[in-house]
């Protein structure tokens, strides 16, 4: 019986049978998409500051209002949706699903808040700053080129994040999904928030307009 | 096809107020990220104090929204090296090429 404990105990956690991370299958494909879309979001911040840098008259359309302080609301938007999450996930894995429901949904206003003050930067940049994607009276179409692209790949990455999370909450307040589904939701809309972490400084901030 | 175990460990981590400190903290460095992009100070100074508070942001978001500050270490090693080493190869690569392009420009 002593020999196979201690047979057990150097059998390595990678020989199989059982999770060498821990976690169930869900959450790790989640961390796997996670860490592979970061990828994608790291290789447009780095299009979109290699444009800058190698343009001299790079525009700075970014008015402290509106534009700087409707971005820094929509951040204060998404770190707010970002806590609400997390005490969703906690309500939970407590147990509690009409309080997990009631933030997620908390969570899913955060976000739409987001989308529409988003919106409304954007038609404040066409109408007022003549951006397009193609076109801007500074003569630099790769501003809008980048610039929308990138944002709009974020907030596409919203709105995505806004149709899972109400999936989400319909089916835990039907007494389906458990935990770990909210959680892997979780997973995905903190990640939505980290990267504006990014996009927020390098693309607003570094052309903001005195 | 093996049977694989999908077990959990029991519920741990960060507690309400962790959480509040954490979002706290966010909110504060996004507060000194908007006050210096209007101080009269120089671009590299400027962008290296961005991308240092944008850094801590998502190790903050990561570590306690994320969880990961919770979870195995073999998790963190399988996923974030790589990430990290993609990220410095395409900063060596581009952006000493976006400065040379800068440079060859007529003046």
């Amino acid at each position: 019986m002593s020999q196979a404990n201690s047979t057990a105990a150097v059998t390595s956690v990678w020989s199989g049978g059982r999770s060498p991370y821990a976690v169930n299958s869900k959450k790790f494909g989640m961390w796997l998409f996670v860490i592979s879309d970061a990828l994608t979001f790291s290789a447009m911040l780095m299009a979109y500051t290699y444009v800058r840098l190698s343009t001299p008259n790079w525009p700075t359309p970014f008015h402290f209002s509106p534009s700087i302080i409707f971005s820094t609301v929509m951040t204060f938007c998404l770190l707010s949706s970002s806590l609400t999450m997390v005490m969703g996930v906690h309500a939970m894995n407590h147990g509690n699903r009409k309080a997990a429901v009631a933030w997620i949904l908390a969570t899913m206003a955060g976000g739409a808040a987001f989308v529409v003050l988003h919106l409304t930067e954007w038609l404040n940049l066409i109408n007022n700053e003549h951006v397009t994607p193609f076109s801007n009276e500074w003569g630099v179409p790769l501003f809008g080129g980048t610039f929308f692209a990138l944002t709009g790949l974020h907030m596409t990455h919203v709105v995505i994040g806004l149709i899972y999370l109400g999936i989400i909450a319909f089916a835990v307040g039907r007494g389906k999904f458990k935990a770990e589904d909210v959680e892997v939701s979780g997973l995905y809309w903190h990640f939505v928030d980290l990267v504006w972490m990014f996009i927020f400084p390098l693309v607003y901030l570094m052309s903001a307009k005195i | 096809m093996s049977a694989h175990t999908e077990t959990m460990e029991p519920v741990s981590g960060a507690t309400t107020k962790t959480f509040l400190y954490v979002w706290f903290a966010l909110l504060f460095m996004t507060g000194v990220e908007v006050f210096l992009a209007y101080e009269q100070i120089p671009v590299l100074i400027f962008l290296t104090a961005l991308v240092g508070l944008s850094v801590i942001k998502a190790a903050l978001i990561i570590a306690y929204f994320m969880h990961l500050k919770f979870e195995k270490l073999s998790l963190f090693l399988t996923l974030f090296p790589m990430l990290i080493l993609c990220i410095i190869l395409m900063l060596l690569i581009f952006m000493p090429d976006s400065n040379r392009l800068m440079m060859m420009r007529p003046r």
